[in-house]
């Protein structure tokens, strides 16, 4: 994701933790944030091997309550809020009139007709207010964003850390802890395709629960992580970034999340150009790619060919530091979609042989 | 930061080593240290003749592709083949094993205009 707006960037509570630990900072969604502390490739590594924690504090997010909550969400997010208990969270989007992806994210039922949603960060505003144009019935909708301090911890070991701080929710759920005596929300989510968890607590007090897991999970081998290990441990498990394979042009279908679209709810935004797209068939769908051999890692925007001619274009690409090769994510004609289909991609001008390959392209060992 | 003291300094992070009609390139420790994590580098043809501040190198991170300049002007006479192989060689000892490409010095008089150790480290102190 790139950083198109001039405004200056924000910081994260957890800002002057970054620079004491020598953290290299890049600009992320209109958010100053650590790429990497030491090494991105280390801290991968300590990912899948161990635990990593990363600040995520400059994700969004926005609570939705009131009588009609439940039903006017259900108009908006693409999955079905019907199938969700309390504590329990499900992967969702936003989408526009066409059927394009504003925003993916995460949205938690904490009690009847009281929701938590967890966005992306360079979607927050634009979030808020779609959803303040389409509001409907007896809503209460209020923009947290800047009272919580986040944290992803992601890895093998993670469980372990987080049990000393109470009983652990089961996958995709969420469940309210005390670290050091404040309140914290941890879920049992994450974007790394190991088991781990995402907390959420008062910005306030960022510093207080970040240093406390770093002294107590020390221990177990935990390391600060920054977006560089973030991504590269998100693309290896094709799980889509906004802003890069998702975007307002292109539809869940065309990005394999159909799963995450329930088009038997009667009504919700795209729907109607969703079925419309699901008649007609797709043209192009987001596919996994992986370098046949040693090639420059792929990147966002080299053009996928088969035969010389162009079919696509990737929209992430990274040196897998799992694999030690070169993988993608990109938008496909659909013909050549299929696992084991061949394509080149184009790096300045030259061609490197890759394969098309079924997702995850990094499955963990059990 | 390592800034040897016997070479000298393109404003664009890269070295060269002067030895004779023949000068070494490579990047800086400084330049390393920013990058990390180099999983790729795409180096020069023998015989491509390189001119200064012109991209001559793409050296790949994990996280993004970054064009290496030729400090000078010159022919490449050689190129160094351990990078294929091996290119964190440039993050692990920059300066030596990590050298890029060896040019034959067409217009030598260019390297006095180059930053000397004490002017490149004042560089990247700001």
């Amino acid at each position: 994701m790139s950083d198109e707006t001039n405004l200056p960037p924000k910081q994260s509570p957890l800002h002057a933790e970054h620079l004491k630990l020598g953290a290299k900072m890049i600009g992320f969604g209109g958010w100053n944030m650590p790429v990497f502390y030491s090494s991105i490739l280390e801290e991968h590594q300590a990912v899948r091997q161990r635990i990593g924690i990363f600040d995520i504090s400059h994700m969004g997010q926005i609570r939705v309550s009131g009588p009609s909550a439940e039903r006017w969400l259900n108009t908006l997010l693409t999955n079905n809020l019907e199938r969700l208990q309390t504590s329990e969270g499900q992967y969702t989007m936003l989408l526009n009139e066409q059927g394009g992806v504003i925003d993916d994210l995460i949205v938690y039922c904490r009690g009847s007709n009281d929701y938590f949603l967890v966005v992306n960060a360079a979607k927050i505003e634009e979030d808020f207010d779609w959803m303040q144009s389409h509001l409907a019935g007896e809503v209460a909708l209020s923009n947290l964003s800047d009272h919580f301090a986040a944290l992803a911890v992601q890895g093998p070991g993670s469980a372990e850390l987080l049990r000393q701080f109470g009983d652990l929710p089961s996958r995709n759920q969420i469940q309210e802890f005390r670290i050091q005596g404040i309140p914290v929300l941890v879920a049992r989510t994450g974007y790394t395709g190991e088991d781990g968890f995402e907390l959420f607590y008062p910005a306030a007090a960022a510093a207080v629960v970040w240093n406390h897991l770093l002294d107590v999970g020390a221990s177990l081998g935990v390391k600060p992580c920054g977006l560089g290990a973030r991504d590269t441990l998100r693309t290896e498990v094709c799980y889509p970034l906004n802003g890069s394979d998702l975007s307002p042009t292109r539809t869940p279908l065309e990005a394999g999340l159909g799963f995450f679209v329930d088009l038997e709810k009667p009504e919700f935004v795209g729907r109607a150009p969703l079925l419309a797209q699901k008649r007609a068939g797709l043209r192009q769908r987001l596919v996994a790619v992986k370098s046949d051999g040693k090639s420059p890692p792929p990147r966002a925007h080299y053009g996928v060919f088969v035969d010389g001619a162009q079919v696509g274009e990737l929209t992430s690409g990274t040196q897998s530091p799992s694999l030690g090769i070169g993988i993608g994510l990109g938008y496909v004609d659909v013909p050549y979609t299929n696992p084991g289909q061949k394509v080149e991609i184009d790096v300045r001008g030259r061609r490197f042989p890759a394969t098309v390959e079924k997702k995850p392209l990094y499955k963990k060992r059990c | 930061m390592l800034v040897p003291d016997d070479l000298r300094y393109a404003e664009t992070h890269e070295w060269i080593r002067p030895e004779g009609a023949i000068g070494t390139v490579g990047i800086t420790d400084h330049a390393q240290a920013e990058l990390t994590d180099i999983v790729y580098v795409e180096l020069p043809q023998i015989g491509a003749l390189l001119e200064p501040r012109k991209a001559a190198a793409v050296v790949e991170s994990v996280k993004a592709a970054s064009d290496i300049y030729s400090p000078v002007s010159g022919e490449v006479v050689e190129i160094n083949p351990d990078l294929e192989s091996n290119p964190a060689l440039v993050n692990t000892d920059p300066y030596n094993m990590g050298w890029l490409f060896k040019l034959k010095l067409l217009h030598p008089e260019e390297i006095s205009s180059l930053k000397t150790a004490a002017e490149y480290t004042a560089q990247i102190a700001t």
